[in-house]
């Protein structure tokens, strides 16, 4: 079984919601990220995404177009981030990796390579931005073939019949983008979110992931509410952003945020 | 094979030229691109429709543009016969605004308030910021603060016209970083903006549409062709920055197979000295950006490349998708013409002729320099002259040392 059903399946079973920290992979360096990882899992992670940086990050607000402008100065690549699981695999063999990212970094790889490559460093699945479930035909059956899960977005603005289509592509979970805008973009509504998940639990099976405008304890706890999962991305990032100048101070404080939230949200 | 016959029936369904073109965002957007696909669709067959599109040409741009003989300049090269096919004559003063008018029909349409543009040069800011003046639409235009800074001109035409201009601080500071700032204006309020895109590329059904709305100038030279020269010509040649002003010119005449097709790239300080926005010319990898596949400047990393070019208007890393089938069916040729030869033929022709193209156009100029001395004189080239010159004044007289 991948990593990110057995996961699903052990909190289900514990009555808990999946907290799912998003960070930029070499940011503010690519020594870093290793030992960030492991301490959002030390705070409360079920599941990191992991993400690549890219030059345009076109879906994402300016937080982390910094964090994706910090780590390339830093020379971060994708074959990098292959390396960053690796090494958190050596001790930490449970917690699912999801690589999340644009397309462009992996087709210059190729499909083969970069799948061949993403399961052998021991990660669980891949989350392409830009990448809806049409233009996915080559690339899902290749990532599949490794067990590796194609995790899907959906929006407000997805139709019902769309979102059939991308429930039946996805795998591992489901990620609902909770507003109309780019990471980092104001708060959510949680109310306005359930209203959209209730006709996807109709449709799926899968984990439905809840993801943008989630900034502290309050907002995970009432999207916990309503959802299996919550993602986090720039309330992190914002702390790495705060200190980049002083890495050694960012672990504390992406512990602190993470920890509040997880505390909320099992509260 | 690819037949030639067949390039006309792309893109199929899903947006693809072959491998390239599709529609690679975010799901926000998706259902955005589906209700254009949708009322595009229904405009593209509505004889209704094409009255108005015709009549706003007509009577709001000017059409048709005249083709003329650049008698004198062809005497200069001691080649071909030049003839010029005057896009800088329209209303605003390039071929962007053929597409803008098209595109501010299917805005009306939709019933969106608001529009919002990228813009490099300028000039399909200034085009995108005049069509919204005329119908009251709410316009904001995205522009690389490197540009803001060299197209000062346009910037204070599109203030005029009543347009914000928003400078885009971000990555490379040029026309793919207010690209990516429109995508995310555009997720963000996408209830009530229609983005308007300014050449043949982004995601379905943009290349299209875009496509459709510039092919006007082909058609046209392709009859003036007939009725001035008595006879298709021998070469095209336009510039390529995004494609829509050689698209615009090429695709009336795809299936002549008689007529050979010259896209003019952006060379910046030479294509051998890797900084340049040539893609296609320097046989850039595939890559994905801003909705579409295409050849694109990317490291070995995919991380996508910083551009150089003179001329705002080409610095782009990638290239409209049916320009990359294009090239890989041998249809055009795809070359790259370098600053210094684009600054001597914008001299040239404004000094030759009395008519002062844009730096974008006299990149088309430059090669046709190479072009027409290697032809007879009985033979027959046509350029389109996309845009004037004007904006670019500044520019050239820097670099003459001269300040305002
Ligand atoms: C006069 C002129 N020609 C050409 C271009 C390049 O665009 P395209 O390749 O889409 O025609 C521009 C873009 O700003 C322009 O202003």
């Amino acid at each position: 079984m991948n990593r990110i059903d057995q996961r699903f399946a052990e909190l289900k079973a514990q009555g808990r919601k999946a907290l799912i920290p998003y960070i930029t992979a070499g940011d503010p360096g690519p020594e870093h990220s290793v030992g960030f990882m492991h301490a959002l899992v030390e705070a409360g992670a079920d599941i990191i995404e992991l993400g690549v940086p890219f030059s345009d990050p076109m879906a994402d607000g300016p937080v982390i177009q910094k964090a994706c402008e910090r780590a390339l100065s830093k020379g971060t690549r994708l074959l990098d981030l292959f390396d960053m699981v690796r090494e958190f695999r050596r001790t930490d063999t449970t917690t699912p990796v999801v690589l999340m990212g644009y397309l462009n970094p992996v087709e210059r790889i190729g499909y083969d390579a970069f799948a061949d490559a993403a399961a052998e460093a021991g990660v669980d699945g891949v989350l392409t931005v830009d990448m809806p479930p049409e233009e996915a035909v080559e690339f899902g059956p290749i990532l599949k073939a490794r067990g590796l899960a194609s995790i899907f977005l959906v929006a407000p603005t997805t139709s019902n019949a769309r979102a059939a289509t991308i429930c039946a592509h996805g795998e591992g979970y489901l990620y609902y983008v909770s507003l109309k805008g780019v990471t980092g973009s104001a708060s959510l509504n949680a109310e306005d979110v359930a209203s959209h998940l209730a006709p996807l639990r109709e449709m799926t099976e899968l984990p439905l992931c809840v993801g943008f405008g989630i900034r502290d304890g309050a907002s995970a706890a009432a999207v916990a509410q309503v959802a299996d999962g919550v993602i986090v991305g720039s309330a992190l990032v914002n702390r790495i952003a705060d200190s980049a100048d002083d890495p050694a101070a960012i672990a504390p404080q992406l512990k602190a945020v993470l920890g509040e939230m997880r505390q909320a949200m099992d509260a | 094979m690819t037949k030639f016959s067949d390039l006309t029936r792309l893109p199929d369904a899903r947006g693809h030229f072959g491998p390239y073109g599709g529609r690679f965002v975010s799901e926000t957007l998706s259902f955005a691109l589906d209700e254009l696909e949708k009322n595009y669709a229904a405009m593209r067959d509505d004889p209704d429709f094409q009255a108005e599109f015709d009549y706003d040409l007509a009577h709001f741009v000017g059409r048709p543009s005249p083709l003329y003989h650049a008698k004198r300049w062809s005497d200069s090269l001691g080649g071909a016969q030049i003839w010029l096919k005057r896009e800088d004559l329209n209303h605003t003063g390039a071929h962007k605004v053929n597409n803008t008018v098209g595109q501010a029909l299917l805005a009306k349409k939709s019933g969106k308030p608001r529009v919002i543009a990228e813009t490099g040069a300028g000039q399909h800011g200034v085009a995108t910021a005049t069509v919204a003046a005329r119908l009251g639409l709410q316009c904001e235009v995205y522009m690389g603060a490197a540009d803001v800074e060299r197209q000062k001109l346009n910037v204070y035409r599109m203030h005029l016209l009543g347009a914000k201009v928003i400078p885009v601080d971000s990555g490379t500071r040029t026309l793919k970083d207010a690209m990516n700032e429109a995508l995310r204006d555009w997720v963000t309020n996408v209830d009530d903006t229609f983005y308007i895109i300014g050449t043949v590329a982004g995601p379905h059904p943009y290349p299209l549409l875009v496509r459709d709305f510039n092919s006007v100038a082909g058609r046209e030279a392709r009859r003036q062709s007939l009725e001035q020269i008595g006879r298709l010509p021998d070469a095209l040649i336009a510039c390529v920055g995004g494609g829509s002003n050689a698209m615009g010119l090429f695709y009336p005449f795809v299936e002549d197979d008689e007529v050979a097709m010259y896209g003019v790239e952006a060379g910046g300080d030479g294509v051998e000295t890797g900084r340049h926005a040539a893609p296609l010319a320097s046989n850039a990898p595939r890559g994905v950006l801003h909705g579409n596949r295409t050849y694109l400047m990317s490291d070995a990393a995919g991380q996508v490349s910083d551009t150089h070019s003179i001329s705002a208007g080409l610095d782009y890393p990638g290239v409209g998708p049916e320009h990359a089938l294009w090239k890989d069916v041998g249809r055009v040729n795809y070359v790259a013409a370098n600053d210094q030869q684009v600054l001597e033929a914008f001299r040239e022709l404004t000094h030759m002729e009395g008519i002062m193209p844009a730096l974008e156009t006299a990149h088309a100029l430059a090669h046709a320099k190479v072009l027409a001395p290697t032809m007879r004189p009985d033979q027959h080239i046509v350029i389109n002259l996309s845009g004037r010159g004007d904006k670019d004044i500044m520019t050239v007289a820097k670099l003459d040392g001269i300040e305002f």
